[in-house]
């Protein structure tokens, strides 16, 4: 995103506040066009900032965008001076949006590039942890970050004397590690995260507890204290268990630990009175999961929130369609982490939400009274 | 009784004359519970969380606050628990009387029956069998059963199929009759209910539950040990938690043995 001008079409940047064009003063952001020219390229050998020294040399260079402006951007090492680039803002380790080239085309192990890596949590060579394999999205993750080249998924099954559905699809698969972790408990996760809480580099967290109705069609707080202990409590245990030493680990190479995941529904943005009390404990969790964010940020790991619809599961039977398939979440799961990406909405009823709650939050708080 | 008998008594203890067998499962978040369908309230599982431990949250002391279920770990039913005891006096576990805590046992071994198959069913002519070699079953004694079912890992110990589970127990006629004919005080399994992991499907539905709260008897589950006791003699110490109108509880499960 750039800013345009809306009298005459010209794209500025840096941020200003008149167009250095014409000086008319409205400049909206908006998506730019992402291509560019790598005009100039250096390697800074002993950058000043102490990040930096620590991973030099650390390239960088201008890049004159086709629409205008010209930007200073990290490059990806297959960059080369005069090529076609493609732009991207991508958040480091700090949070800080900063602009990125990559070639243009693609790059034969283009995801591999280091500094690449520095800005994204790719689960390539990384060792994941999704605490849930007992769910469909739990088992789909586990596939798809297989498949996205995980080194290791440890996938966490509480109640371990209790079948479940897909058990023959985690249980002796290469380079799958089925382990007990019953997040809702502190001493399980604590138990997990001695065990193995030094080797997660992302943890994505598949607690999954849907249980419709809200305040007056139920009876006492049996189902609310169940929603809470699964999904709010069962977030802390985690973050308690394996928060610390994913921090510690930020920097621990070219595989460090990188990024936690939530699974969000899209109602812990705005209430929906049919699953009201399952709303309250997402919106819970949405709240706290700033909090992590800003706790992991000194060590450089993200917090990715993944905000779905009702997903195609036996708990939203009820709810007719469009629903969002769990493969669906799971490779969402994937391309955020790729993309570095603090939030994704998965499907139409998330965006769709995500947009109405932008423009009349008011208006969609009386819409999902329905 | 003489006050006497009962300090000799505390002296068999003492000495070993009188062993003490632990029958009770550690409490603990690892142990199985009952599944029912999820769209049944469940069983809170057992969680316990450190208030403190010789730390900044209580620097000399170490304790822990515990919830659960009623019916969870080693447990006690009173016969509030079922519908068919919901009427009765003194029903729950606060109001049962105290006496009814310490009573005799029978033992049915039944450990070679469920080593074949998992649903195994006590009968009544299995019954009758064992009080051929070892007398009748007299009144207010517990029936405990045997199965060997505690000394299995917890999968096969909860033993869940795509039909539930599978698991031994009583058959309805057996339940009955027990309670009926010999006026037992209550009956006891190993297993994570006192009925049969398919008893759901019998005529009635859950008869151990069905006959002994029923007629105002207790159950007991989720035992060890009773390999450790005699078919008959041993005096089973059952005292659970004082819950206000409780339907049961998690509770320490003791039973005396004679040593000789």
């Amino acid at each position: 995103m750039l800013q345009r001008c809306e009298a005459c079409g010209a794209f500025a940047y840096p941020a200003r506040e008149a167009c250095p064009a014409c000086l008319s003063a409205g400049l909206a952001f908006v998506d730019a066009p992402r291509r560019g020219a790598l005009l100039a390229e250096t390697t800074a050998r002993v950058p000043s900032d102490v990040y930096f020294r620590e991973r030099a040399p650390w390239r960088i260079g201008l890049v004159r965008m086709d629409c205008g402006p010209t930007m200073v951007a990290h490059l990806h090492a297959d960059c080369a001076e005069g090529a076609p680039v493609l732009m991207s803002f991508q958040l480091d380790k700090s949070g800080q949006a900063v602009a990125f080239a990559r070639p243009e085309g693609e790059t034969p192990n283009m995801a591999d590039d280091r500094q690449w890596r520095e800005m994204t949590a790719d689960p390539k060579f990384r060792r994941v942890l999704v605490t849930n394999g007992r769910s469909l999205i739990g088992q789909e993750a586990v596939a798809a970050l297989k498949a996205a080249g995980a080194k290791t998924v440890f996938v966490g099954v509480s109640e371990p004397w209790r079948p479940f559905a897909g058990e023959q699809l985690l249980r002796g698969q290469q380079g799958i590690e089925v382990v007990t972790l019953d997040a809702a408990d502190e001493k399980s996760a604590t138990d997990l995260a001695a065990d193995i809480g030094g080797k997660v580099d992302i943890l994505v967290n598949t607690t999954e507890y849907v249980r419709p109705g809200g305040l007056l069609d139920r009876r006492g707080t049996g189902v609310a204290r169940d929603e809470i202990d699964q999904a709010y409590l069962g977030f802390i245990n985690l973050a308690q268990a394996f928060g610390p030493a994913m921090r510690m680990r930020g920097a621990d190479g070219v595989s460090s630990s990188a990024a936690w995941v939530n699974i969000l529904s899209v109602y812990a943005l705005a209430n929906w009175p049919a699953f009201g009390a399952y709303s309250a404990s997402q919106a819970a969790c949405l709240s706290l999961s700033h909090c992590l964010r800003a706790e992991l940020r000194p060590g450089g790991v993200k917090v990715m929130n993944l905000f779905t619809g009702p997903i195609d599961t036996e708990w939203f039977q009820t709810v007719p369609p469009p629903k969002v398939a769990p493969r669906a979440v799971a490779q969402a799961i994937v391309s955020g982490l790729r993309g570095g990406l603090e939030e994704i909405y998965v499907g139409d009823v998330a965006e769709e939400i995500r947009q109405r709650l932008a423009a009349n939050p008011k208006a969609l708080e009386r819409e999902l009274d329905r | 009784m003489q006050g006497k008998n009962l300090l000799e008594l505390a002296g068999a203890i003492s000495s070993g004359a009188v062993r003490v067998v632990d029958l009770t499962f550690t409490l603990s978040p690892d142990f199985p519970v009952i599944v029912l369908p999820p769209e049944f309230g469940q069983a809170a599982p057992v969680r316990i969380q450190e208030i403190s431990r010789y730390d900044g949250r209580g620097p000399a002391w170490y304790w822990n606050n515990v919830t659960f279920g009623e019916h969870t770990g080693t447990h006690f039913d009173a016969p509030i628990h079922w519908f068919t005891g919901k009427d009765l006096p003194n029903n729950s576990v606060d109001t049962m009387p105290a006496k009814d805590m310490i009573a005799p046992a029978c033992v049915i071994d039944c450990s070679a029956g469920a080593a074949q198959d998992p649903d195994f069913l006590l009968t009544v002519p299995l019954v009758e069998a064992w009080e051929a070699k070892h007398g009748r079953i007299p009144e207010r004694h517990w029936v405990l059963l045997r199965t060997d079912w505690s000394k299995k890992g917890w999968r096969d110990y909860a033993n869940l199929r795509d039909d539930g589970a599978h698991t031994p127990g009583p058959n309805p006629a057996v339940m009955k009759w027990l309670v009926e004919e010999r006026g037992i005080i209550g009956f006891g399994t190993e297993t994570i209910g006192t009925d049969a992991g398919q008893a759901g499907h019998f005529e009635p539905p859950y008869p151990a539950h069905h006959f002994l709260h029923g007629a105002g008897r207790y159950g007991l589950q989720c035992l060890c040990n009773l390999d450790q006791l005699p078919a008959t003699g041993a005096v089973i110490v059952a005292s659970p938690l004082k819950i206000q109108n409780g339907s049961g509880s998690p509770l320490r499960v003791i039973a005396l043995v004679s040593a000789n």
